[in-house]
C-alpha cells in the first residue's frame, strides 16, 4: 500500500485509474487506500513544486536556527507550536546539534523577513537567540531539481 | 578494382538494419514518443557518475590489465555468488566493452566455417549477425507465443544436429521479455548436460526481472564449465554510453576469450571500469528504485495493450512489452507504420527480430511514465479507429 504513497509523492497528478494500473490493484482498491489516507491524515495535502524564479513574483527564503529552553513537561513542543503557527513559516523542524529549531520563512522582502524575525521571532519567550540565513539560489526542493527538463536525446538505433 | 568485392562475403551479405527507417522518420515529427529505443531512460546513478569522474581528476587515465582492474573483477565475482549463486573466480572474469563484445569474443573464440550456433528468435539481432561474421551457420530456433517465447526441451532437441556448437540463451528476453524460470532451465539443462555444446547465456537484463528473481542456467552444476555468462552494467545501471560487461566461464574458455580480446580491444574503458565498481559496491539502492519504476510502467503497458484488444502475454523480465497485432489484420511492419504517421508512436516491429516475430510489436518500457501513459492513450485510439 505504501507503494500508492511513493507514486503519490513523486506526482499527485496520477489519476486513480492510472495508480491502479501501475500497481496492479483494481480502481476501488486504490480509491478507498488513498481516501483511507487522506481521512487519517498520511496523506497531509497535495501541492505544487514551483520554481518562484521562474515568475516575476518577489520571494525571499530564510533559514533561522533557533535555540529556545524546553518547559518542563511540554518540551519543545509548545515553543515550536508558538512558532510554527505563524503563517510566515513554511517549515519548522526540531534538530539535533548546535541549536534546537530550524525554521523556514518566506517573505516579499529580506527587509520583511529580518522584522519577521526581529518582532516575532526572537521576543518568544523562550527564545535564546536566532540566527538568519538567506537563501540566495534554490538548486534543488523536495527531491526536484529545479532547472529545465532535459531533452531525451537517446539515439541508439541498436535494437 | 571494385571495392565491394574486397568485402568479405558474410560482411557483404550482411542487410542492413530494417528499422532506420522509423528512427529517421520519428527525428522528423514533433511531439513523436518514441517507445522504440532498448536502452534505460534514467541516467546513471550519480555516485556511480561521480567516481568515474573522480578517477579521471586523479589521473587514473592508463589502461587495465587485460582481463579489467581485479577489483572490479573481485566486485563481480562476489556480486554473482550472492546474487544468483554462481561461483566465478576473478580469473574466470573478463571485463568487456559492453555485453556486445562478450557475444562476440565468445562466439570467435568457439566457431567458424562449419559450425552451428542454435539462436532462438525472436531476439536481440547481434547473436545472428556476430555467427554470421564467423562464417558459422546460424541456426534460427523458432519460439512460439503458446509457450510464452520460452525456450522449450522439444524445440530445442529438434534443432540440435551433429554440428551444433552453441547454443545462445537469451533470457530474460530482448524483445519479448520472456523469462525462464528454475525448472524450465532445468529441462533445457538435461538436454545439453551430455552433449559437446558449449551454451552462451546473455543475462544481461538479470537484473530487471519482476516477480521472480532471476536463476542464471551456469547455476546448474552439471553444464556450468560449458556456460559462458554474458552480464553487463548497460541495463541494471542505466550505463549504455559508458561500454562496459563481462562474461565468465571456465578458465579455458575464458582465456581463449582473452587472446581475442587483448589484441582487439587491449582493455575495456578505465573511467567506466572505476564507475562500476561504484556501482556494484553502492549501486544496489538505485537498481531497486529503477527496477519498482519499470515495473510501473509494465503493468500499465500490459494492461493498456489488454483493454485494446491486442493480445499479450506477461512479460516478466527486460523493459519490453511484446503484443500480437494480427487482430488488426496487418502485418508487423503496417502497424508500425500506420500508428507512426497517424498517431505519432514509435514501437519496433516483431519481425526485426527475427522472423517468428511477425504478426507482434516490441513497445519499450524505458520511458517516463508520462510517455507512456500518453503513447498508450494514442495507440488505443489508433486501434479503435482501424476495428
Amino acid at each position: 500500500m505504501e507503494e500508492i504513497l511513493e507514486i503519490l509523492e513523486k506526482n499527485c497528478k496520477y489519476t486513480e485509474e492510472e495508480i491502479a494500473k501501475m500497481t496492479g490493484k483494481s480502481l476501488e482498491e486504490v480509491k478507498e487506500v488513498i481516501k483511507k489516507y487522506e481521512d487519517n491524515n498520511t496523506i497531509a495535502g497535495y501541492t505544487a513544486l514551483i520554481n518562484w524564479e521562474k515568475t516575476t513574483k518577489e520571494e525571499v527564503l530564510a533559514l533561522i536556527e533557533v535555540k529556545i529552553t524546553p518547559q518542563r513537561g511540554e518540551g519543545f513542543d509548545k515553543v515550536a507550536e508558538r512558532i510554527y503557527k505563524f503563517p510566515e513559516v513554511k517549515s519548522c523542524y526540531l534538530m539535533s546539534g548546535g541549536f534546537d529549531l530550524t525554521v523556514i520563512i518566506e517573505g516579499k522582502t529580506m527587509k520583511e523577513v529580518a522584522l519577521f524575525v526581529a518582532e516575532k521571532l526572537a521576543v518568544q519567550e523562550y527564545v535564546l537567540s536566532t540566527s538568519t540565513h538567506f537563501v540566495l539560489k534554490k538548486y534543488k526542493d523536495k527531491g526536484t531539481i529545479f532547472r529545465d527538463k532535459p531533452k531525451d536525446d537517446r539515439e541508439g538505433l541498436f535494437i | 578494382m571494385m571495392l565491394e568485392n574486397m568485402i568479405r562475403k558474410n560482411v557483404r551479405n550482411m542487410p542492413p538494419s530494417g528499422i532506420r527507417k522509423y528512427f529517421d522518420m520519428v527525428n522528423e515529427m514533433e511531439d513523436a514518443i518514441s517507445l522504440g529505443i532498448g536502452e534505460p531512460d534514467f541516467v546513471t546513478p550519480w555516485n556511480v557518475v561521480e567516481s568515474g569522474i573522480y578517477s579521471l581528476e586523479q589521473g587514473h587515465t592508463h589502461y587495465s590489465s587485460n582481463a579489467g582492474f581485479m577489483d572490479l573483477r573481485r566486485e563481480i565475482s562476489n556480486s554473482l555468488r550472492n546474487k544468483y549463486s554462481l561461483d566465478y573466480n576473478p580469473d574466470e572474469i573478463i571485463v568487456t566493452v559492453g555485453g556486445s563484445e562478450g557475444i562476440d569474443i565468445a562466439l570467435r573464440a568457439l566457431v567458424g566455417p562449419g559450425d552451428e550456433v542454435i539462436i532462438p528468435e525472436p531476439s536481440f539481432v547481434a547473436y545472428k549477425g556476430c555467427t554470421a561474421f564467423t562464417g558459422a551457420t546460424p541456426k534460427i530456433l523458432n519460439l512460439r507465443a503458446e509457450d510464452k517465447f520460452k525456450l522449450t526441451p522439444e524445440l530445442l532437441e529438434k534443432a540440435i544436429t551433429e554440428r551444433t556448437k552453441v547454443v545462445i540463451m537469451p533470457f530474460p528476453n530482448n524483445p519479448t521479455g520472456a523469462t525462464m524460470t528454475e525448472s524450465e532451465l532445468k529441462s533445457i539443462v538435461e538436454v545439453l548436460k551430455d552433449k559437446d555444446i558449449i551454451i552462451i547465456s546473455d543475462e544481461i537484463y538479470s537484473e530487471l526481472t519482476y516477480e521472480n528473481k532471476h536463476v542464471s542456467i551456469a547455476s546448474f552444476k552439471e553444464i556450468r564449465d560449458k556456460t559462458i555468462v554474458i552480464n553487463g552494467f548497460s541495463k541494471a545501471y542505466a550505463m549504455t554510453g559508458w561500454r562496459l560487461g563481462y562474461v565468465c566461464g571456465n578458465k579455458i574458455l575464458i582465456n581463449a576469450m582473452k587472446k581475442i580480446h587483448q589484441y582487439a580491444i587491449m582493455c575495456s574503458p578505465t573511467t567506466a571500469q572505476y564507475a562500476a565498481i561504484e556501482a556494484l559496491k553502492n549501486g544496489e539502492r538505485s537498481v531497486k528504485e529503477m527496477v519498482s519504476e519499470y515495473n510501473r510502467r509494465r503493468r500499465v503497458m500490459v494492461n493498456s495493450f489488454k483493454n485494446m484488444g491486442l493480445e499479450c502475454f506477461e512479460p516478466l523480465g527486460a523493459f519490453y512489452v511484446f503484443p500480437s497485432v494480427k487482430s488488426t489484420g496487418m502485418t508487423s511492419d503496417e502497424f508500425c507504420e500506420k500508428l507512426l504517421q497517424e498517431e505519432k508512436v514509435l514501437v519496433i516491429p516483431g519481425n526485426a527480430f527475427g522472423e517468428c516475430g511477425e504478426g507482434f510489436i516490441r513497445a519499450c518500457y524505458a520511458s517516463s511514465m508520462e510517455d507512456i501513459l500518453e503513447a498508450m492513450k494514442r495507440m488505443e485510439r489508433f486501434v479503435k479507429s482501424i476495428r
